[in-house]
Order: C-alpha cells, then structure tokens, then sequence
C-alpha cells in the first residue's frame, strides 16, 4: 500500500485531480466520520458545479416550455435546449443533430430502438444477436420484441476472462440476422468490447449494430461516424449529467425509415382526427414535453468533459486501474472477476470469506461506497458461478488513495470474518 | 462501528461458519424457496409438521451471513413449536427489526434471536434478516411459489 506512484506526462497531477475533486460537492463529505471514497460510477457519476449552476440557471432564468412560445423566455429555453442537441452531436461527432434524439436514459433509447425498429423489421424466425455480458436493459427489450414477432435472441458467449469470443459471433451472423445489439463497456466485468470489428462483421452481412455506450461515454471519446455504429445509446447521469435525460444517436437514413415510438405532442406536424403527420427528426421521437432542464445539464456535463480531455481522463483511469488491480490481486482470499484484456474503470471481485452484501455494509462504515449484488446482469453472474460480486467503479475524480481505503476496508472485512 | 459490532455480533458469524440444520430433508411436509433479487440470496426453507406441531427444520443455500445466520437461527428457535408460536414469533422478530418502539427482547425470552436486534440500524439489510422467516411463512401457507423480497 506504500507503493510510489509517478504520474506520466499526459497524466493528470495530484494536484489536477484535487482541483476536479473540489468541482464535485457531493465528495466534499463524510460519512462515519470519514471522507467519501465514492467507487461507484458505473452506477452513477458525481455532478460537477457547472452542472448544477447550469440547472439552476434554467430554472431561475430561463424555464419555459420548448419549440412553441412566442415570447422571449420561450426562446431563451427552446435554444439552450437544442443548443444542447448541438452538444450531444459534436459529442458524439454524429453528422446532424437530427441524429440526436433525447429520451430519458440508455433503457428509454434501446426500448425505443426495439418498440420501432425492432417491430417494423423482425419477422418470425428473424435473430437479434446479443452478447453474454448486457445489462439486463438490452436484454429485456429484445425478448419482449422476439416474442411479440415470434423471432429469436443469439447470444455470443464469452471467454473466463470476460471477453466476447469472436469467432462464435461470426458464426451467429446469418441472413436472418436482422441486429446486432452490444455493449462497448461492460458494467459488470469493465471489458472494453472490439465494438469496431463487432460492426465490421455486422455490415459485411449488411446487419445494422446498435451499441450500449452507458458506460463508455465517462471513459472514452466516442466517434460514431468512425466506429460507424448505427445506434448509440447513452445515460446523461453516468457522464456526469443529470438523471432522467439520454440520447439515442441513430443514422438519419434509419430514422427516417422507423415508425414513431409515442404518440403526442411536438412529434406531429399536423393532427386532424382522420390523419396525423410526424414531425420530421428528430423531433419525430420526442413526444410531449421533454425533460428540457435534464438535456441543458447533459449539454453543460458534455461540455465539462470535453473541456477536461479523454487523452488525460483515459491516462488517469488506466493508472487507476494498474494500481487497483496490482493492490487487490495482492490480497488473499480476493478473486477478480472480469480480466478481459482491454478494461475500464471497474473492478468486480469476491471473497472466500465473505457475502459481497457484507462486504458493502462493512466498507460502508469506512467511507466507502461500492455497489453489491448481480449489478443488473444476472447472466454474466451465471456465467462466473458467483452470485453476486462487489464492484468497485471509478472516475476523473478519483485517487490513489481511494484505492488504498478499499483495501484497508477489505482487510477489516477480512479480519471480521476471518 | 459500534454499530457495525452490533450487527456482525459473534452469535452471527459462528451461525455464518457453521450453520444449524444445513441440509436438504427428504421427508419434508413443507417447503418453500426464497430469493433476495437484489443480492442474489437464495434458500430452500424444509419444514416437517406433524398436526399443528414443527417438528424439524432445515434450510439450504447461499446468501450474506446476515440471512444465512438468521435461516440457522430460525431452525432452532422452530423446533417443537407450533404453527401458531411460529407465526408469533415471526412477527415479533419482525418488529424487532422494523418497529423503531419495538422492545429488544431479552436473551431468555427471545434466545439468540436477540442477537438480530442490531439489524435495525441497517434498513437495507432487514430483508437479508427476514427472508428465512418470509420463506417459511410462505411453506407453511402451502403456497408453492419462490418468496421474492422485492
């Protein structure tokens, strides 16, 4: 635990990450009487000031409801709002903000994926094709589909280390194929997924891939034109964003083909009771009243992290990652879960000698929050022979020294049931 | 951490290492599972009744030492009573570990049931406590189904 570490050139100083620690309140806290070690950004990020002025702004400023009003108010919301989509596109270096859908998380944009495209292209006998590690929310959309049209889910198995095996995957891909839905980043097991040759080998059997970027979008920049993905979907909240607000990217071309998802207002142009005409996009998948100041905090969190840099962020978390594995590996009685060979920002593990639920409430007395339990992807716990693992998942924020609070903790919990 | 004394208290964690009445029983009258989705807890609670009496209690499975000492516990506070003391003693408990007026019984009354008392400081963890009792309720009832905490 006394190992020294020396930063690297692109890396972020101490005295950088003490500077992005005091941008985040909620980690200026104790719990017990000691300072929060927060380790649980897979389930959600922390929100820096700017975000939280920026909500605040809207509110006390700038609050009236979008792409109607005449009055100055309406437009001062109405362009924050889509300044915001501007965001998200250049974010995502997605070619149009009509690409941009805001729906109200990951879940909400897959559900919309699945409720649209889904029913309008599988047909009895038709495959999506999934993987072993999903979150059970691009899971479950997919089975309610299948069902409903009588088509079937594939799932590319993956290896002890957590990796997807690729060659299983080519042979799942067929002609009745119709999408391939995957994660980039595993929330479980931290596997960065080859959602590059993923798509590569979808579009040779001209299959469109949608890509669960939930967990990506804190760690890595994402270039949709150049992974030429067909979908993204992403969580405000886990990029440092507000909850309640996501985005679906999707290519124009597709969208333009798909159906609706809800019916109601802002998604029309026109509505006679014999006729209704859509919107055009992407305003055509936003039905009703959006979450407004929910896409102005995403937009302002979008910015944040653009202005910090993932060359830098991506150093940090890769030295935070080293050191963590390095520091658990050591202790006995630990088993990692999930050592796929390109990982980030999460550590699942277990112990011979205790639950993962104990060790929550034990490191919990200590400052430290991690997350226990399936995390969601009760599959990948099958697939392991575990029924549940502590994980730890970690951010921009956090240091060296969170780590070695961990593992002080692991060892408490060591000694309690030793 | 006193707090945290309280709830890991040496009764638990030897009913963690060495649980009671740890087996399958073939000649059950009763059983029933129980399943904590939010941790991944499961257990098979067996039950053999004979006219209104318990006369033998086992339990099987995997879950954290909180449910998995308080599934060893029950066993042997179970043995001999009725369906009816079953029943008082489940609710009981359940104050115990719910009903912030609720008095901590004492060792003599309550036996190492008592030892639970500390759950009540950890809401999150009352369900890990409880989901043995749940699950035997449910065998009892006759009602064939998994137990669910959520």
């Amino acid at each position: 635990m006394d190992t020294v570490h020396s930063p690297g050139e692109t890396e972020l100083l101490p005295a950088d990450i003490e500077a992005i620690r005091r941008e985040f309140p909620v980690l200026q806290q104790e719990f017990y009487g000691k300072p929060l070690t927060y380790l649980d950004n897979a389930a959600t990020t922390q929100k820096p000031q700017v975000v939280i002025d920026r909500l605040r702004r809207y509110y006390e400023q700038e609050n009236a409801n979008v792409h109607r009003a005449v009055y100055s108010l309406g437009e001062l919301s109405s362009k924050a709002f889509e300044d915001s989509r501007i965001i998200a596109q250049k974010f995502l270096n997605a070619a149009s903000e009509k690409e941009i859908i805001f729906t109200s998380g990951t879940t909400d944009a897959i559900n919309l994926v699945a409720a649209t495209f889904g029913r309008a292209n599988l047909g009895p006998g038709d495959e999506v094709i999934i993987s072993a590690m999903e979150h059970h929310s691009n899971i479950v959309p997919w089975q309610i589909v299948c069902e409903e049209k009588g088509a079937r889910l594939k799932v590319i198995p993956i290896d002890d280390r957590g990796d997807l095996i690729l060659e299983e995957y080519e042979k799942l891909l067929s002609p009745r194929t119709k999408l391939v839905a995957v994660v980039y980043i595993s929330n479980s097991l931290g596997t960065i997924n080859p959602v590059k040759k993923v798509i590569e080998l979808a579009h040779a059997h001209g299959v469109p891939v949608l890509l669960d970027g939930a967990q990506a979008v804190s760690h890595l920049p994402v270039d949709v034109q150049e992974l030429d993905c067909d979908f993204f979907a992403l969580s405000g909240h886990k990029v440092f964003g507000p909850t309640g607000i996501g985005v679906l990217y999707g290519k124009e071309a597709l969208l333009e083909a798909m159906p609706p998802y809800r019916g109601g207002g802002d998604m029309i142009l026109s509505v006679t009771f014999e006729k209704t005409t859509y919107n055009d996009l992407p305003f055509k998948f936003e039905a009703g009243t959006p979450n407004i100041a929910g896409a102005i905090g995403l937009g302002a969190a979008l910015d944040y992290v653009m202005s910090l840099g993932f060359e830098k962020i991506a150093a940090h978390e890769r030295a935070l990652l080293d050191y963590a594995t390095e520091q658990l590996d050591a202790i006995d009685g630990l088993r990692i879960i999930g050592t796929a060979r390109e990982k980030a920002g999460v550590i699942s593990f277990v112990l011979d000698s205790a639950h993962p639920h104990d060790v929550g409430t034990i490191l919990d007395h200590e400052g430290v929050a991690i997350r226990t339990g399936h995390h969601c992807t009760q599959p990948v716990m099958e697939r392991f022979c575990v029924p549940a693992t502590s994980r730890a998942s970690f951010s921009i924020y956090n240091t060296f020294e969170d780590f070695d609070r961990l593992v002080q903790g692991i060892r408490k919990v060591q000694k309690v049931f030793g | 951490m006193d707090e945290l004394r309280d709830l890991y208290q040496e009764i638990i964690l030897d009913h963690n290492k060495n649980p009671k009445n740890f087996h399958v029983m073939e000649d059950a009258t009763h059983k029933s599972d129980g399943h904590n989705p939010l941790c991944g807890d499961r257990l098979t609670v067996y039950l053999h009744v004979d006219g209104d009496r318990i006369t033998d209690v086992s339990f099987q499975g995997s879950g954290c030492a909180i449910s998995k000492a308080s599934a060893s516990v029950m066993t042997t506070a179970l043995k001999g009573k009725t369906v009816a003391e079953a029943r008082e003693l489940f609710h009981k408990f359940q104050d115990m570990l719910t009903r912030e007026d609720a008095a901590i019984p004492d060792l003599d009354e309550f036996g190492q049931l008592a030892a639970f008392a500390g759950v009540r400081e950890f809401p999150v963890r009352v369900k890990c406590a409880t989901l043995s009792w749940h699950t035997t309720m449910a065998a009892l009832d006759d009602e064939n189904k998994i137990v669910s905490t959520e």
